[in-house]
């Protein structure tokens, strides 16, 4: 690493170059020496690089969401949901003061298939049945369809469930009820801490995190003559709420038809559940032979959607005294809420990414993922691996500061290279780059320097709260600064042979009409799916980006791509459009010897007609996992990351300010700069938020803070600046090299704020969030112990 | 019920509703403008954010009687020149029950852009684009106040509008590129 004077010729310092340039933004603050150089790509214009396809449409408000859309003769759905966690549905009293024939109501017997919401296990209903048992708090019991929303407000305070309570079980260390569990071997454990100079144990524990994507959910169905159904709406997976639909329906798939509307975020909260409210809007549909909009408030789509699973993570280390990890015993906890969802998959990565990036010979993994009667936890950008992230690298620090080794070093000494094996006995051939992104995050940083720095200041404040009234302060400072280290590895797409048996499709069109169209299930959702797939195919085919269209995403008109999760959009999926351009390329090139495709492909669809290429998922050469022993190749490749966060602790209060994080990522192959970079610092916030404020309270299994005035998540003002460095490892097997890259700037951002808070202010928070009074109480903690010592 | 009147993105309009109807629901459901937007209806994100003579609100928590008579800015309102019959009109959006293949996303859509919403675009600051129709009346706002390339004023001129997608990095880009741009036009 390079040793980079402290505060060098640009002055005190700031990470990164904000567009305010020379605005400081927390003058209260002692200045760090810092400086950063700026990362590959420079922030700023798509200079080389198309602008957002879509974004035009969105900056004029032209852009259609799904509750922009008008269906004449529509009527407004909504949902009776249990106000209990368990309990019994005895029945539905509907309040005769009512007038019932001014809407329909639908329950369970109206259900024409399947009561199941498709996803992996048949566990969830779409309505609770007469005489079936409530799960959780918010869950639908039945709907409403009226033609105005004053009618439907009213019909709706009128209908009510008669509920006979049951006991919930809502702790999940006490739960009995198994959702999914794996164990991971590698080694021997107790060979393993017989190496062991030190063995250190942490339990960390995260809560609920809220995907709070802007745009609440929203569908409408519309009936089709024959039994058919069409849906618009915000979601993430078209074919997962066209399988769901079909099942529920009870119609063969081809008379279900799924249209994706502009969809204002989805960070995961789109994945699954838009097949539930699908469904209820369609059965609604059905019974009120006309279309029905169902459009959540925020209230309802907080009270009622999946959340981020609350985990419990122990870990159990044994290290030699100079740094090397020799034995990992891990213990993974996740509660699922209510029904499974997504839970396996979830607990899986989890459970695969909870030793960290961290070469080990004897690991034991536990993985187990229980039922409570809470709301059903999903997708949320991550899915496992940040809170895996967040217990591992706490651990870590905490384990570098028992040695009294810096943090960075216990890293660099322990992660990952070529030629390593994981605990699944995955070799690591190729696409390392845990030690890059370290060494990048160190040196932009001046790390070590500034710990060193941020050490001098703490010990000056020995002695804390010597000032009467304040727990912290000593002297007229009202700020404590620090800095804190986190390193990440996020494995790209499915896990495990998810791919392999999605066996996923993306095509090509060369129509007669000249027009080349790609044809993919892969939303948009803000990520940029709309402007990266045509560049790619662009790319590939030597023609304008704008010479390359997109077919709506639309089930009757585009193949199943699989969903669009697992960062394996740019990856996965326009790996398949970079293969279908290749393959086009030839048949057109072929038929006109030595001309280039960009010559001929007007004259050639003129003459020969469309060319269509579907392009099917095949493995990647060499990488194969077991299901039955959960060993091999978890992940065809890894992407790796660190960051780096400098916080403000404020000393009288406790409360955090993080000023600034380094985000350093690798990401295979950088195609779009200024997406690429957006994606980190939008995950990167996300993170934050999850470090320091976003925080579910429950009381008797119901969300207490329920609304975005009680809900917070950061803003413009709560952001810290962002300094992106993307950095390039490229993956083999992948045709124009990329990686996932959506999730990896979510599993760092945490762990790196809750060591920066330890770094200013000597107290480790191993809950999330790391509120100012678990900091507090922390410090408190910590005095006792100092005094019982001393005593 | 009683008429309304008010000067929207440069029309009179009049509706007829009760006065106590919510300002983004007469925009959006009476006058079917759709391009504000709602987040939460309880004013905490700042998506439906329009302005209100020079003020940025949420119309969420405005009634029309409060506008009778006022002038009403919308992102519908944005683009340069806003001649309503020009330019937003020409972007081409899928109609949503289109079978057609091309009704897709066009690859080169004519449109006419404000220099805020072109500075947006180049930098990357609409991601979703849910927040951004308030997010870019928050911050014409502060433009037509004068304000300038400066972070720190930027990032307290959209504290009111919540975005879950960019970190906020690039919006504030955004602004202070357009700040800046105003500011050596000004000179010139």
């Amino acid at each position: 690493m390079s040793s980079e004077p402290a505060g060098g010729a640009e002055g005190p310092a700031t990470f990164g170059s904000g567009a305010g340039a020379g605005t400081t933004r927390t003058p209260t603050a002692a200045p760090i020496p810092l400086t950063v150089r700026p990362g590959i790509p420079t922030r700023g214009r798509a200079t080389g690089h198309p602008l957002r396809r879509e974004g035009p449409a969105k900056l004029t408000g032209e852009a259609l969401y799904a509750d922009d859309l008008v269906f004449e003769g529509a009527w407004s759905g909504a949902t009776v949901r249990s106000t209990e966690a368990h309990a019994r549905f005895e029945a539905l009293d509907l309040d005769q003061a009512f007038d019932w024939s001014r809407v329909v109501v639908a329950t369970a017997a109206d259900i024409p298939g399947d009561n199941i919401v498709s996803l992996i296990h048949d566990d969830q209903p779409i309505l609770v049945p007469l005489d079936g048992e409530v799960q959780h708090h918010a869950e639908p019991l039945a709907l409403i369809a009226a033609p105005d929303k004053p009618t439907l407000a009213a019909a709706l305070e009128h209908a009510r469930p008669r509920l006979a309570q049951l006991a919930p079980v809502l702790d999940p260390e006490v739960a009995t009820r198994t959702l999914a569990e794996y164990e991971l071997v590698k080694g021997d454990i107790a060979t393993g801490f017989s190496m062991a100079d030190l063995v250190l144990e942490g339990t960390y524990r995260t809560g609920h995190q809220e995907q709070l994507y802007i745009e609440p959910m929203a569908m409408i169905a519309v009936p089709e003559a024959g039994g058919g159904m069409t849906v618009h709406g915000s979601l993430q997976c078209p074919y997962y709420v066209h399988d769901a639909l079909a099942r529920g329906l009870g119609v063969p798939k081809h008379q279900v038809r799924v249209v994706q509307a502009e969809t204002g975020g989805g960070f995961g909260g789109k994945e699954e559940y838009p097949s539930m409210l699908a469904l209820h809007a369609s059965i609604l549909a059905r019974k009120a032979a006309r279309p029905i909009r169902m459009v959540y408030d925020r209230h309802e789509d907080i009270a009622a959607t999946t959340k981020r699973h609350p985990s419990i993570v122990r870990h159990r280390t044994g290290v030699t005294r100079d740094g090397r990890i020799v034995a990992q015993d891990i213990d993974v906890l996740l509660d699922g809420g209510a029904y499974s969802t997504l839970t396996p998959v979830v607990l899986s990565r989890a459970t695969l990414h909870a030793g960290g990036p961290y070469a080990c010979d004897h690991v034991r993994i536990r993985g187990r993922a229980v039922a409570t009667n809470t709301p059903p936890n999903g997708a949320f950008r991550g899915f496992g691996a940040p809170q895996a992230h967040f217990a591992i690298e706490t651990h870590l620090s905490r384990i570098a500061e028992a040695l009294g080794i810096s943090p960075a070093e216990l890293r660099r000494r322990n992660a990952y290279r070529i030629g390593d094996t994981t605990p699944t006995g995955q070799v690591l051939r190729e696409s390392v780059a845990a030690q890059a992104v370290l060494d990048e995050a160190v040196e932009r940083t001046s790390f070590d320097t500034v710990r060193e720095w941020a050490a001098r200041e703490r010990s000056g404040r020995a002695g804390s709260g010597a000032l009467p009234g304040s727990p912290l302060r000593t002297g007229a400072a009202r700020h404590a600064t620090g800095i804190g280290l986190a390193l990440g590895w996020h494995g790209a797409g499915f896990t495990g042979s998810g791919e392999e048996r999605l066996a996923s499709v993306a095509s090509l069109e060369l129509g007669a009409d000249g027009r080349i169209v790609v044809l993919s299930a892969s939303t948009e959702m803000g990520q940029g799916t709309k402007t990266i797939f045509p560049q790619l195919v662009a790319a590939e085919l030597g023609v304008p980006d704008d010479a390359v269209d997109l077919a709506p995403v639309d089930t009757a008109l585009v193949p199943d791509s699989g969903p669009t999760v697992a960062s394996r959009t740019t990856m996965v999926v326009g790996g398949l459009l970079v293969l279908a351009a290749r393959r086009l390329r030839e048949a057109v090139e072929g038929r006109h010897g030595g001309l280039s495709f960009a010559e001929v492909y007007r004259e050639d669809a003129a003459a020969n007609g469309a060319t269509r290429i579907d392009q099917r998922f095949e493995p990647y050469p060499g990488i194969h996992f077991d299901d039955a022993t959960y060993t091999g190749d978890a992940y065809p490749a890894y992407g790796w990351a660190s960051a780096v966060a400098v916080v403000d602790v404020d000393l009288d209060t406790a409360e955090v300010t993080v000023r600034d994080v380094v985000a350093v990522d690798d990401v295979g192959k950088v195609v779009h700069p200024v997406l690429a970079e957006g994606q980190v610092e939008g995950g990167t916030l996300q993170a934050v938020g999850y470090a320091t404020i976003e925080e579910i309270k429950l009381d008797g299994g119901r969300y207490l803070n329920d609304r975005l005035a009680t809900y917070l998540i950061p803003t413009a003002i709560d952001a810290p600046r962002i300094t992106t460095v993307l950095v390039e490892d490229p993956f083999s097997g992948s045709p124009h090299g990329a990686k996932g890259l959506g999730e990896l700037p979510m599993d760092v951002g945490a762990p790196a704020v809750v060591a920066a808070i330890a770094d200013a202010v000597g107290v480790w928070v191993t809950e999330l969030p790391a509120t100012p009074e678990r900091i507090l109480a922390g410090l408190a903690a910590r005095d006792a112990s100092d005094e019982r010592t001393a005593g | 019920m009683s008429a309304f009147r008010f000067l929207l993105d440069g029309d009179p309009v009049e509706v007829d509703v009760p006065g106590m109807r919510r300002l983004l629901d007469v925009l959006r459901e009476d006058l079917g403008r759709t391009g504000t937007k709602e987040g939460c209806g309880e004013g905490e994100c700042g998506a439906c954010t329009v302005i209100l003579d020079s003020q940025p609100v949420v119309s969420c928590l405005v009634p029309v009687c409060q506008v009778d008579g006022h002038t009403v800015r919308t992102v519908e309102g944005l683009v340069a020149g806003s001649d309503p019959a020009a330019p937003g009109a020409e972007v081409g959006v899928a109609p949503p029950t289109d079978l057609d293949t091309s009704a897709g996303t066009p690859a080169s859509a004519p449109v006419s852009l404000s220099p805020l919403q072109q500075a947006f675009l180049e930098t990357g600051a609409a991601q979703c684009g849910i927040c951004t129709p308030g997010m870019l009346m928050a911050a014409q706002a502060y433009l037509d106040d004068g304000g300038g390339p400066d972070e720190t004023a930027i990032r307290a001129a959209i504290a009111g509008n919540l975005c879950r997608c960019t970190g906020y990095t690039k919006i504030v880009d955004a602004i202070a590129y357009a700040a800046a741009a105003r500011q050596i036009e000004d000179r010139s």
